[in-house]
């Protein structure tokens, strides 16, 4: 009982992250109907960014402080939305109007330029990651369950930044009109809405999310490389299509359910069938239903 | 686009021999083909096994110099042509190829991963090229043909090692075993230390398996804890058991963890830290080893790298070079039946690791050491296992002189030569796409690449 709640524990944790990722592949294919597949690297970059500013540029890992870590999280949030900007205004902007197909071309190529980019500039080798001063192993227990605090810190900051994001979306003008044109860009240009601005909006949005799960990511586990952002960001859509892409409920729900499958698979059948389960759930929602959990119709896009 | 990289490759290594053969005073750069004897070296110089392929490459390039400076082989110096295969092993089968046909090598060293050598053996063998693996641990590898050796010993010897080690010195009763599916390696040791472990009286109390790759490995040790082993053997690769330690910890795992040579890098305390402290792992060799024959080893090394101490990769690969270099010597002359049939009768050969005969499997014979993560990520030096059944014998007291003069000797370096540093990589190589090691291949068949968007 207390391996399963300790697995349970584990599951929420990973899940809070994934959720966290998933948050900018949903925005982003609410109001664009694109799956832009350059998230998963957007999220390598926030954690890359925040190994530069707390190991390369200063001292900050060999003395983690919370002032420090803030500091380093917001350096890397400004890279990631700045990169995220850069990457719609250049990249899918003049493409906005051909086929989708271009599009997801393009964000491919996104994926790859940042993957082999960040090789590039950071090497290949796996580096140690350090910013926040708690370590992983700094634990209390609850019931015989030991919850580390960078855990409860993953699912605090996702729940908190969550409901920031649910209250942009649906309590202030420029959440009205990501939902105006998320509905029908047409008409919401037509009403005086800056679709271009608002669409610039998501993707710094998004891209700012993904460095703090970035951060988080790259804290729990210890370790920065250029790739790490691809199962992740392959984990984060899968958990977007199921809760319903285009849904920020449903790409939270998705996140949670995919960490809770895949620590519970690893745990009760064998480890080898991790990632297979993450994507037979991608299949089988296809299937079944193709909207995801929560996705009903077009009126509940983000 | 390969062929233009292959292209270049070739003019930045003529270049790069001109500059040697200038600094060792003489030689003609335009006659490269018939004054040099090539030797073809494969390695992972980039990727998560990285440093491998590095180490490797210095203790080759300094086994290479040292002959090189005292006259050559057979009256013609040496030259090795180092390719990466970033960790990938089809990228270690074309780099086989390549040496193979287009720059003729009169041998090959490498790979250091059994996984990745077994990719290259096959091509070695069709060649009648020989082939000796530094450091590639897996039976297999040189079963594949008469023409594949290697300066190690093999995986059943470590997981034996440990076996002995933990049951006698450590008195354990109970292990739990956390291996690597993706890795032959991982996947023979754990067997043959679960055998062994168990032979000895010993209970393995759960056995589960990881991924190489994989970030998250709290529910398998959440299970491990659950079955309260007194150590967790982890025969991985570092990068995994540095991630595998911290989050042993993190899930309140704190028995000692055990591995193999595979954890034999810098990397593993950067990214494991004190969490590994207290752990054991099998290994080729150790710095702190007093006998004179490592020491003077340590010595020149230090004095060619600058300061780097030589891990175990490189005095294997130095070893493993020296014993070619030394089968070639005593071969009747340099066409691969000749050196394959030199190497197979090595006998005692004073390598720094050991001395090394080849048995009829041409697998090397040798003694192992289990080494101790101290803290701060110091090595200690915690014991040495004889092979099954050879007589039990104090390194120190053991003769440890290496001979100058006769055949089966560790080349000596020169007075006041330097052995070159570190060749880069080859150009094409470094450049293109490195996915993660041992991405998409199970036990040595290959199947693609991760499922990419």
């Amino acid at each position: 009982m207390i391996d399963l709640l300790q697995h349970l524990v584990h599951g929420v944790s990973l899940g809070a992250i994934y959720a966290l990722i998933a948050l900018g592949y949903t925005m982003v294919y609410g109001v664009l109907q694109l799956i832009n597949f350059a998230h998963g690297d957007v999220f390598m970059l926030g954690a890359m960014m925040g190994w530069y500013a707390s190991s390369r540029w200063t001292q900050e890992a060999q003395h983690p402080t919370w002032f420090g870590a803030i500091a380093v999280t917001l350096v890397s949030m400004a890279i990631c939305g700045t990169t995220g900007f850069l990457i719609e205004r250049f990249g899918y902007r003049p493409l906005r109007n051909s086929p989708k197909l271009n599009s997801l071309i393009t964000a491919i190529g996104f994926s790859f330029l940042l993957e082999y980019g960040g090789q590039f500039l950071f090497g290949p080798n796996p580096r140690a990651f350090a910013a926040l001063p708690v370590s992983p192993s700094d634990q209390f227990r609850v019931m015989g369950v030991s919850i580390s605090y960078i855990e409860l810190l993953c699912v605090g900051v996702s729940v908190g930044l969550m409901v920031l994001l649910n209250r942009i979306i649906f309590h202030s003008r420029i959440g009205t009109a990501m939902r105006a044109v998320s509905w029908n860009p047409s008409v919401a240009a037509l009403m005086g809405v800056n679709v271009d601005k608002v669409i610039s909006f998501t993707f710094v949005l998004g891209s700012v999310l993904a460095a703090v799960a970035g951060i988080l990511f790259a804290s729990a586990y210890r370790k920065v490389e250029p790739l790490m952002g691809l199962m992740p960001g392959l984990k984060a859509f899968v958990s977007a299509v199921l809760g319903g892409i285009g849904n920020v409920q449903g790409a939270m729900l998705g996140g949670l359910m995919l960490g809770l499958a895949e620590q519970l698979v690893s745990s009760y059948v064998s480890s080898q069938w991790r990632d297979a389960i993450a994507f037979a759930i991608l299949i089988l929602i296809l299937l079944v239903k193709p909207s995801g959990l929560l996705g009903k119709g077009a009126a509940e896009k983000v | 686009m390969r062929r233009m990289s292959a292209k270049f490759l070739v003019c930045v290594l003529a270049v790069a021999i001109g500059c040697n053969k200038e600094q060792q005073g003489g030689g003609n750069v335009g006659s490269a083909d018939t004054a040099v004897i090539k030797i073809g070296e494969v390695g992972s110089m980039t990727g998560t096994e990285a440093t491998f392929g590095t180490s490797s490459h210095n203790g080759i390039q300094l086994a290479t110099d040292e002959v090189n400076a005292a006259g050559g082989i057979k009256g013609k110096q040496l030259q090795v042509i180092a390719l990466d295969d970033q960790g990938k092993p089809e990228e270690a089968a074309t780099a086989a190829t390549r040496l193979i046909s287009s720059e003729r090598v009169a041998a090959l060293l490498g790979e250091v991963a059994s996984t990745r050598s077994l990719f290259m053996a096959p091509k070695a063998q069709a060649a009648k090229t020989p082939m000796v693996s530094p450091s590639s641990t897996n039976e297999k590898v040189t079963a594949v043909g008469d023409y594949i050796f290697r300066a190690c010993f093999i995986d059943p010897f470590q997981g034996y090692v440990m076996a002995k080690f933990a049951t006698d010195t450590l008195k354990l009763k109970t292990a739990a075993i956390l291996r690597d599916v993706r890795n032959d390696y991982s996947v023979g040791l754990a067997k043959v230390f679960n055998d062994n472990f168990t032979k000895m009286g010993g209970q393995i109390v759960d056995n589960q398996s990881y991924q190489s790759g994989d970030v998250d490995f709290k529910a398998q040790l959440t299970n491990i804890k659950a079955a309260k082993p007194q150590a967790l053997y982890v025969p991985g690769y570092y990068t995994d058991v540095g991630l595998i330690a911290r989050q042993a910890r993190e899930v309140g795992l704190t028995v000692p963890m055990l591995g193999g040579d595979g954890w034999d890098s810098e990397k593993l305390y950067e990214i494991g830290g004190p969490a590994l402290e207290g752990s054991y792992f099998s290994n080729h060799y150790s710095v702190d080893d007093p006998s004179p024959r490592i020491q003077e080893f340590v010595a020149r090394f230090k004095k060619a790298y600058g300061g780097q101490v030589p891990d175990s990769l490189a005095a294997q690969a130095y070893d493993a070079a020296g014993m070619l270099y030394d089968a070639m010597k005593r071969a009747k002359d340099l066409t691969g039946p000749s050196i394959r049939e030199a190497l197979a009768q090595t006998k005692d050969y004073k390598g720094v690791t050991g001395d090394i005969t080849m048995d009829d499997k041409r697998n090397a014979t040798k003694p192992a050491v289990v080494l101790k993560v101290a803290k701060g990520g110091k090595y200690e030096f915690s014991g040495r296992i004889q092979a099954e059944g050879a007589k039990e014998a104090n390194p120190a007291e053991a003769p440890r002189e290496p001979k100058k003069t006769e055949g089966n000797t560790a080349p000596n370096p020169a007075p006041g030569m330097t052995p070159t540093p570190t060749q880069a990589p080859a150009p094409g190589a470094t450049t293109s796409a490195q996915a993660a090691a041992n991405t998409g291949q199970h036990q040595g068949v290959p199947a693609g690449e991760h499922p990419k968007k």
